[in-house]
């Protein structure tokens, strides 16, 4: 059953070639069938594969497939082939899962748009590329599915082309993204040539035995792949993209801005958390880099009007916590986080977009309100979503997932009291904004009117999404509330050089005074929001209004400057440069020997006069010199 | 047999050239070129016998009558260039029968 591998991202790709090649012709009902069935016949036989892989693990938790050598150079010799393991198994579990749930959304959400062949055939493409970068053997491959997924990230955020808007958020989604993807390539080559293989697991192996813990090679090589992870994840400094790429339609939000593509570095530092483990340096600066991601990312969110940007904000958020997870060793903590924020994301969104489409394209906050009366299943389904986004206590996933992230970020040899202060005070905001949000859109006075109600194909999967985020979180219990270890444990299989030092560290009691402080703070924030956003709004806007509010209120909305800030250190002076070189400076050097040629042509065209005597004189004169040389040198 | 004296010879040889080449370039007329090329040949091949005789070679006048056969030849070659350019140009004014537009 394990030789199915191959297929999983084989459907998709198929789906994207009917689409790009017959979608103009073929019926609607048709379009819809192959662009959500061919990621549903992915996700069957991804669980087919699952089946097999935990009832009958294959030796070292590893299936390897090889399907072909690419490229034969030398001592390089890439192949196309598939790894398996816990941790693939769960990414592309999550990736063909939630993805199937987003395309059957989409057939409803998407029905009424003329390019309906065309969004599908990007979203399979995108379901491709993300299947083979989290299956890939070896970085090369990983490379192709991760320059994949940020094509189809481009082509899906400035889907709605004529909007020119929508295309400068395309256009800065990939540029920036592409800052990150150099770093990592030039990180690629640095691994290449110092170790000479790129397949991951030779590659760690080499790592281990050729560089040794603390190794300078290892903390830069570390700290270049750190860089593409930040770029595809939006994290510090490289976050900016994210929140503008919600101009993209709402299911493509869900599904690659929040769910899948935007945990990719997330996956790709797991993936060679080997290297990482070599280099404590590079550790600490995953874990700053996701802690003050987290901080930043959850203040920007508290103060925005569009229900996506909030979104948008706390994805960010989400993946600085999954990096601080990595950054503290906690391995499958944050692979748990990923899984669940996949669930609550995606069904946020998903929620998101049902009211939006019910209010015609109405994405401001504050004119929705009173919606959970018009709109029960999506509003109760965006409050199971919120409830786990802010991690209430007990009742769902992301109360367990977020935990195990905090109490690691405490308690793990790499953490710290800072680190655990910075997280616990991200988790308070995260529930002051996502219950603000709730409380403004839909409590209060209805402020418009539901046009359309949304329809089962939309309902359906919120409903298992909503589902998912409530009960997923019971498959990793802490071990002083049912001690449930079924995802750590098959996680481990994945990590097994990394010891899960958050368990072994753990001091009884001492764990339980830190959940009780996570679960006061989220139900503080709840509080808070309800105080300020419900119950006394004037005091929200009283509170905004003095200067310093207003002051400190704008630079949150604008994500802390950081826009303004690249517009005046890198595209500013770009744009001066290029007004300045406008005849292009290095033009001028080519035409400059262009010039010159043409120059010693005419002189030289002079002598051609057709004129015998003269050409005889020359001769003459050339002769004389030649001789004169010979003579007297 | 007087020994011919050397210097005396290849400064004759050399005159002559000197002569034949201002009148490739001075003449315009193209008799007179080809007749000038002619002086300048005969002027090589006065320095071969002058040579040959220094060094008690016959080579030196083997080549001379070489040079007699490729000048006989030359001007044959010559001279029906000569007359087709008159009918061309209808001139022997070699410096109005260029054609370049340069």
């Amino acid at each position: 059953m394990l030789n199915l591998l191959w297929t999983i991202p084989v459907f998709p790709f198929l789906g994207f070639l009917i689409l790009l090649f017959f979608g103009e012709r073929l019926p609607r009902k048709i379009l819809a069938l192959v662009g959500a069935g061919s990621v549903g016949v992915s996700a069957a036989v991804t669980s087919l594969v699952a089946y097999a892989f935990i009832t009958n693990p294959p030796e070292g938790h590893a299936f390897h497939q090889v399907l072909w050598t690419w490229i034969s150079v030398g001592d390089f010799h890439p192949q196309i082939a598939f790894y398996l393991d816990a941790l693939a198994l769960v990414m592309a579990g999550v990736v063909t899962g939630v993805g199937f749930l987003i395309h059957v959304y989409s057939i409803e959400y998407m029905g009424t748009d003329k390019d309906f062949a065309r969004f599908f055939a990007c979203m399979n493409l995108f379901v491709f590329a993300m299947l083979v970068l989290v299956l890939a053997d070896n970085l090369l491959l990983l490379y192709i599915g991760w320059e994949g997924v940020g094509l189809c990230s481009y082509l899906l955020i400035g889907f709605w082309y004529r909007e020119p808007a929508n295309c400068t958020a395309a256009q800065k989604a990939f540029i920036v993204t592409r800052v990150g993807d150099t770093v990592m390539a030039i990180g690629f080559f640095l691994l290449v040539v110092q170790l000479g293989t790129l397949d991951v697991q030779g590659l760690m192996e080499r790592a281990q035995s050729e560089w040794g813990p603390a190794s300078g090679m290892a903390t830069l090589a570390a700290l270049l792949l750190l860089g593409g992870a930040v770029g595809k994840s939006g994290q510090l400094p490289l976050q900016t993209w994210l929140p503008d790429a919600m101009a993209g339609p709402t299911p493509v939000s869900a599904l690659i801005h929040a769910a899948t593509m935007v945990t990719a570095g997330v996956y790709l530092i797991a993936r060679t958390h080997v290297l990482f483990e070599l280099s404590s340096t590079a550790m600490m600066a995953v874990a700053v880099v996701g802690c003050l991601t987290l901080l930043l990312a959850g203040f920007s969110a508290l103060v925005q009007t569009d229900i996506k940007r909030v979104l948008a904000y706390s994805t960010i958020s989400q993946i600085g916590y999954m990096f601080l997870a990595l950054g503290v060793g906690a391995w499958s903590a944050a692979m748990f986080h990923f899984m669940t924020h996949a669930f609550f994301k995606a069904l946020l969104f998903l929620a998101a977009g049902g009211v939006i489409h019910a209010l015609h394209d109405e994405q401001n906050m504050f004119k929705m309100g009173g919606l959970w009366k018009q709109l029960p299943v999506v509003f109760w389904t965006f409050l199971i979503g919120s409830a786990a986004l802010a991690g209430i206590p007990l009742i769902d996933a992301g109360f367990y997932s977020k935990d195990a992230i905090l109490w690691a970020a405490y308690s793990s040899e790499h953490g710290s009291f800072l680190l655990w202060l910075g997280a616990w005070i991200g988790a308070i905001m995260t529930s002051i904004y996502t219950f603000r949000m709730v409380f403004i859109s839909f409590f209060g006075e209805a402020k418009n009117h539901v046009h359309h109600k949304p329809g089962l194909t939309i309902l359906i999967p919120l409903i298992i999404l909503a589902a998912l985020s409530l009960v997923a979180g019971f498959i990793e219990l802490p071990h002083n509330m049912g001690h449930i270890q079924m995802f750590s444990h098959f996680m481990g299989t994945a990590f097994e050089s990394a010891g899960e030092h958050a368990q072994t560290m753990a001091e009884p009691g001492g764990e339980a005074m830190f959940q009780i402080l996570a679960g006061v703070g989220s139900l503080a924030g709840v509080l808070i929001a309800w105080w300020f956003f419900l119950k006394n709004p004037a005091s929200a806007d009283s509170l905004a209004s003095t200067p310093t509010g207003s002051r400190l209120h704008h630079f949150w909305k604008s994500g802390w400057g950081f826009d303004a800030f690249y517009d005046k250190v890198f595209v500013q002076p770009f744009r001066w440069i290029s007004e300045v070189n406008k005849a292009d400076i290095v033009d001028g050097f080519y035409s400059a020997i262009a010039g010159a040629t043409q120059l010693t042509h005419s002189v030289l065209s002079l002598t051609q006069t057709g004129r015998v005597r003269w050409y005889a004189a020359w001769v003459t004169v050339g002769s004389v010199m030649i001789l004169g040389a010979l003579l007297f040198k | 047999m007087t020994v011919l004296p050397v210097n005396g010879g290849l400064v004759l040889a050399a005159g002559l050239f000197a002569i034949g080449l201002l009148g490739v370039l001075v003449r315009r007329n193209l008799l007179y070129t080809l007749m000038c090329v002619e002086i300048m040949m005969n002027a090589a091949g006065l320095a071969f016998v002058v040579a040959g005789a220094k060094w008690g070679q016959p080579d030196g006048q083997v080549f001379f009558i070489f040079i007699l056969t490729v000048a006989a030849a030359e001007v044959a070659v010559g001279l029906a260039l000569v007359n087709q350019i008159y009918r061309r140009f209808h001139t022997l004014d070699n410096d109005s029968t260029s054609s370049m537009r340069g």
